[in-house]
């Protein structure tokens, strides 16, 4: 199945990448208020179901993907991608 | 301890830089250094060491997180043994990349080898690569790596980084580490006051201005700036002059073979 991590900066963290590229947005000549930067990692993973797919992509959010000082996740299975795998093959 | 028979492993993985300049810093003041690739490390004992340098870089291509690899693979392969390092008191630091492997690792700001990250090291608030000398403050003498400094003495010593602002998690985790007496260095104005933001002396919107921190035992410390790049006269910025004998980063490591001749 394929499960979408996204990680982004908590609300109120300061975004310099963002802010910067508001700014160069600005300087083309578009109207924005504001940009949030975010990491998406498409994973291509063995699960039992959505929600073991769930549970393990949280798993990694925890031990890799985010930084709990400053990140918070989301973790999204694909549609049409969600494909379970046979019990005992995982 | 008598020096000859201590030793120092610098590690390198793809993407460290002046692991080669932490061992001749160390070499210089005597002290017997290895470059180990991590690899390389699962076939010797890493209690055969006292020191362990991880340097500066970008490990793995920075890629997730600065440090945030290197950090997990360290706990995934060595942690036993680095437990077991640093709850003997032997010496790890951690230089510009190399804090943020602890950082990630969970070594700092904690007491032990959690594997957890406490803390951050986020993006530069000027969204720049920093890459230049800045002024240093010793804040704390808690380590062993200020042994032979003075609080409030101001060193320079360059900077290369694009993710150093230190960050913790609340008020009152930085409180804590104020009062544990972890902040080692702080940077600072050209009248060594603390920077308290300003940049360009604070050159990534550290809080407190953190440059450098250690563990509540004060053997495992990691600082953003590199002290190898400032440990002979003729790496400093004097153009012109004569160089000064010794570049400021040295006192760091002299404050480390100091520790390890009486260990």
């Amino acid at each position: 199945m394929k499960v979408k991590v996204e990680v982004r900066l908590k609300p109120g963290h300061f975004d310099p990448e963002g802010d910067i590229t508001a700014k160069s947005l600005r300087d083309l000549g578009f109207r924005v208020k504001g940009v949030e930067v975010s990491k998406v990692y498409t994973l291509d993973l063995e699960a039992r179901d959505a929600e073991d797919g769930v549970r393990l992509t949280k798993d990694m959010c925890r031990k890799l993907l985010a930084n709990p000082t400053k990140d918070n996740f989301s973790v999204e299975v694909l549609p049409g991608e969600e494909r379970t795998v046979e019990k005992g093959k995982r | 301890m008598r020096l000859e028979k201590a030793r120092a492993c610098v590690l390198r993985v793809g993407g460290t830089n002046c692991d080669l300049e932490v061992k001749v810093a160390l070499e210089e003041l005597g002290l017997q250094t290895e470059i180990l690739h991590m690899n390389q490390l699962k076939k010797r004992r890493l209690s055969d060491y006292h020191m362990l340098v991880f340097p500066g870089g970008f490990s793995y291509g920075d890629y997730v997180r600065a440090g945030a690899i290197w950090g997990r693979q360290v706990i995934t392969k060595f942690r036993r043994d680095l437990e077991a390092f640093v709850n003997e008191e032997k010496l790890v630091m951690g230089i510009c990349n190399g804090f943020q492997v602890l950082v990630e690792a969970g070594l700092l700001p904690g007491n032990g080898v959690s594997g957890v990250p406490t803390a951050t090291l986020a993006n530069n608030s000027s969204a720049k690569y920093e890459c230049r000398w800045i002024r240093l403050r010793v804040d704390g003498k808690r380590t062993p790596f200020t042994k032979i400094m003075k609080v409030g003495e101001v060193v320079r010593i360059p900077i290369g980084h694009g993710e150093g602002r230190f960050l913790l998690p609340s008020e009152g985790a930085l409180k804590e580490l104020i009062k544990e007496g972890q902040v080692v260095f702080r940077y600072a104005l050209p009248d060594g006051k603390p920077a308290e933001g300003a940049y360009p002396h604070n050159p990534n919107g550290a809080v407190y201005d953190i440059a450098g921190i250690c563990n509540k035992k004060g053997n495992v410390m990691g600082m953003m700036p590199h002290p190898e790049r400032a440990f002979f006269g003729w790496q400093t910025p004097v153009w012109g002059a004569e160089p000064p004998e010794h570049g400021d980063g040295r006192k760091i490591f002299e404050g480390a073979v100091e520790y390890l001749k009486r260990y």
